[in-house]
């Protein structure tokens, strides 16, 4: 099958069904879906402590059809390691004919926080394997604890809006371009609101040797306080304000994938998420200031690497 | 048992090369472990194996010891034979993986070179590291000498992956005196005459695209205790199994290997037991003590979990004391571990014998002739309970 033109290009079969308990809203299933379906053939499913393990594997319900393993919360990484190396050696030493794709899923806390040595691991050794981080910017399956995904002034449980401090003081990690500083051969980033973006993307990690590392940025109604109909618009408006520009690193050349040539106010973004609202009262206008001056600084950046032959 | 010399020559390697020996001749698939003293040779002499191309394994170099055993657990849910090593600190932060290890039934084989735990940090050896496994739901061995290191280390493999059993298995030398030690041992020729005794693994469930399974999954209030019933049935169910391996090994390799060794006990009025290769030192203790007309013996535990109740109970019939020498301490317990696990096997007897509990050697504290006369002068004080030997100004 491999890259599409249009969402009925995709294929029909589901691998990751219904009857799990994500949230309504929660962008999380849209990826697993299209992951499922992207990567073509035998695959193994690694997943992370988080949301996506605890509504989808609810004993003894399962919401995959696929090969499922969760380990632990920070080793998703290590264990995909594990199970690389196994299949490596079945071939190798076995005979076993299939090319098995392994896959780990883990959110932004899993991911950015506690199992970045392990993913940064994974990626260094070099692994035949695909991390996707699935970021909700807080510890969401724990009722909304700050991350190192949470952008710069976003309330959570641990980082409120408070009367001195409003939200949380620092700027989200780079998680992106750490990843992609280990030179691995493939770091892209994936939204639920540009489907045929994401799927190509998805397809062309699904076809390339070594670590690939995959950022999907995903609404959750819940933590962000916003409407549940409300997800792919907020989707939308994170790529259409640059806050999260669509681009890739393929062997170290960076590529724009969306273009956002006239980017719409960061407001209109804003005023959606109950998270953000604080920092609409023009008392907190330095904050806002500064994640439009953040935002602007890494266009600019990605712009200018985009013209390079290679950053990595 | 006569010693069988077919198949096997006989060489001089230290506790962590026998270890590495041992997994290299099991034919081991997958192996991720991270550098700990006194455990290293036994990784560095693995890598050797691989990067000359003398085993086909692949070997994972992993950031951590977290992630070594969070990997082991990956390869062994994929189907294949995976082992690590670790000691200590290492071991410590694996803690929270040796519970998914055994519940996920992954059939890993784990080296330990006991180390002391810090602080103060200290590369020697005590058995205070062990414990974080002992409640975890695995098995675990520990060896006396080189050659038990790698015989246990073997037959360790055949028991994590014995349908019957399928539960991971540690096996224990102590830190630098058995790790860096070279004694003279029997190995096999090659993988080929151990795959005789070890087959290939054939793995009960696995991660297989043609057969999807869900993995460690969440139970909560409605599922979790019956499914952590069926783990403890099933542990509990594995000493015959685990005896029925050791009996065919011993076959294989020519040399006894049970649950427990027993030395001048039958007749003995004190007997002692310990753990790993104190059982050495104490065996020629016992027999010049009884050169001196002192009624003593010995128990030594090549199986530490699942505790063999019936062996020590029946092994301490007769004693008038039990002295059980734990090279660790357990903080605000009544004893230490091992003396725990003794007393709490003995309590539904109708007669039983006193327990005394010595702690020694932690740290590598040197356990000798001398240390030994000190434990002697110490357990014949009237009312003692625990004491500490080796110890200065104690």
């Amino acid at each position: 099958m491999g890259m599409i033109r249009r969402l009925s290009d995709i294929p029909r079969e589901e691998l990751f069904v219904s009857g799990h308990a994500l949230c309504a809203g929660c962008g999380i299933p849209i990826l697993v879906k299209h992951v499922l379906k992207a990567f073509e053939g035998p695959k193994i499913i690694v997943t992370a402590t988080g949301c996506l393990e605890v509504a989808t594997t609810l004993y003894p319900r399962t919401a995959w059809k696929v090969p499922w393993v969760h380990n632990a919360f920070e080793n998703a990484a290590a264990t995909a390691s594990g199970i690389e190396a196994a299949y490596k050696i079945l071939r190798r030493k076995y005979g076993y004919d299939k090319k098995v794709h392994i896959i780990a899923f883990g959110g932004d806390g899993g991911t950015f926080d506690i199992g970045l040595q392990a993913l940064s691991g994974a990626l260094e050794r070099g692994h035949n394997l695909t991390y996707i981080c699935y970021d909700n910017e807080a510890y969401m399956n724990t009722g909304i604890q700050r991350s190192g995904a949470t952008p710069l002034g976003a309330a959570t449980t641990t980082s409120p809006a408070g009367k001195v401090i409003p939200g949380k003081p620092q700027p989200k990690k780079d998680l992106i371009f750490i990843a992609a500083a280990h030179g691995v051969p493939y770091v892209a980033t994936l939204n639920p609101a540009y489907i045929v973006d994401m799927y190509n993307k998805l397809v062309k990690a699904s076809q390339i040797e070594g670590p690939k590392f995959l950022h999907y940025f995903t609404p959750c109604p819940t933590g962000w306080r916003s409407d549940t109909a409300d997800s792919i618009k907020i989707s939308k408006l994170a790529v259409q304000t640059r806050l999260y520009p669509l681009f890739e690193i393929e062997n170290g050349k960076l590529r724009i994938t969306f273009n956002v040539r006239k980017p719409k106010p960061l407001e209109e973004y804003l005023k959606l998420q109950g998270r953000f609202r604080h920092l609409l009262e023009p008392r907190n206008k330095h904050i806002l200031d500064s994640l439009k001056e953040g935002i602007e600084r890494y266009w600019k950046r990605l712009e200018m690497l985009s013209q390079l032959e290679y950053i990595f | 048992m006569e010693t069988k010399t077919v198949k096997q020559v006989r060489t001089g390697l230290n506790g962590d090369e026998a270890v590495a020996y041992a997994a290299y001749h099991a034919d081991v698939d997958v192996i991720a472990a991270y550098p700990i003293t006194p455990q290293t040779i036994i990784v560095e002499r693995l890598s050797e194996f691989v990067y000359n191309g003398l085993l086909d394994a692949e070997f994972i170099p992993v950031e951590s010891e977290h992630s070594a055993l969070s990997a082991v657990v990956g390869a062994a849910s994929a189907g294949v034979r995976a082992f690590t090593a670790t000691a200590s600190q290492g071991l410590a932060l694996m803690y929270e993986i040796l519970y998914i290890a055994s519940a996920l039934r992954t059939p890993i084989v784990m080296a330990l070179a006991n180390r002391a735990l810090s602080a103060l940090i200290n590369i020697h050896c005590s058995h205070d590291d062990v414990y974080a496994v002992r409640d975890a739901g695995w098995i675990e061995f520990f060896a006396e000498n080189v050659q038990e290191a790698y015989d246990l280390t073997i037959a360790a493999f055949k028991v994590a992956e014995d349908k019957n059993i399928s539960f991971p298995v540690t096996v224990s030398l102590d830190g630098f005196i058995l790790s860096h030690s070279v004694e003279p041992l029997y190995i096999y020729n090659s993988q080929d005459v151990v795959r005789e005794f070890l087959p290939r693994r054939e793995p009960l469930i696995k991660l297989d695209p043609d057969s999807p399974i869900t993995m460690g999954a969440l139970a909560l209030q409605d599922y979790y205790i019956e499914l952590k019933r069926a783990q403890a049935a099933a542990y509990e169910a594995t000493p015959p199994h685990i005896k029925k391996i050791l009996d065919e090994y011993s076959e294989f390799s020519g040399r006894r290997y049970g649950f427990i060794k027993k030395y001048m006990i039958e007749d003995a009025d004190i007997g002692f037991m310990v753990l790993g290769s104190t059982a050495g030192t104490m065996r020629h203790v016992v027999r010049k003590w009884r050169e001196k007309g002192r009624k003593v013996g010995l128990i030594s535990l090549t199986l530490y979990r699942p505790f063999p109740i019936e062996e020590v109970i029946d092994a301490v019939k007769g004693l008038k004391k039990i002295v059980v020498m734990d090279r660790s301490y357990s903080f605000g317990s009544p004893y230490a571990q091992l003396s725990m696990d003794v007393a709490s096997a003995l309590y539904d007897l109708d007669e039983r014998p006193e327990l005394i509990n010595v702690i020694y050697g932690l740290g590598g504290r040197d356990f000798n002739i001398n240390t030994a006369e000190e434990m002697w002068e110490k357990i014949n004080r009237p009312g003692v309970k625990k004491i500490w030997v080796g110890v200065r100004g104690d």
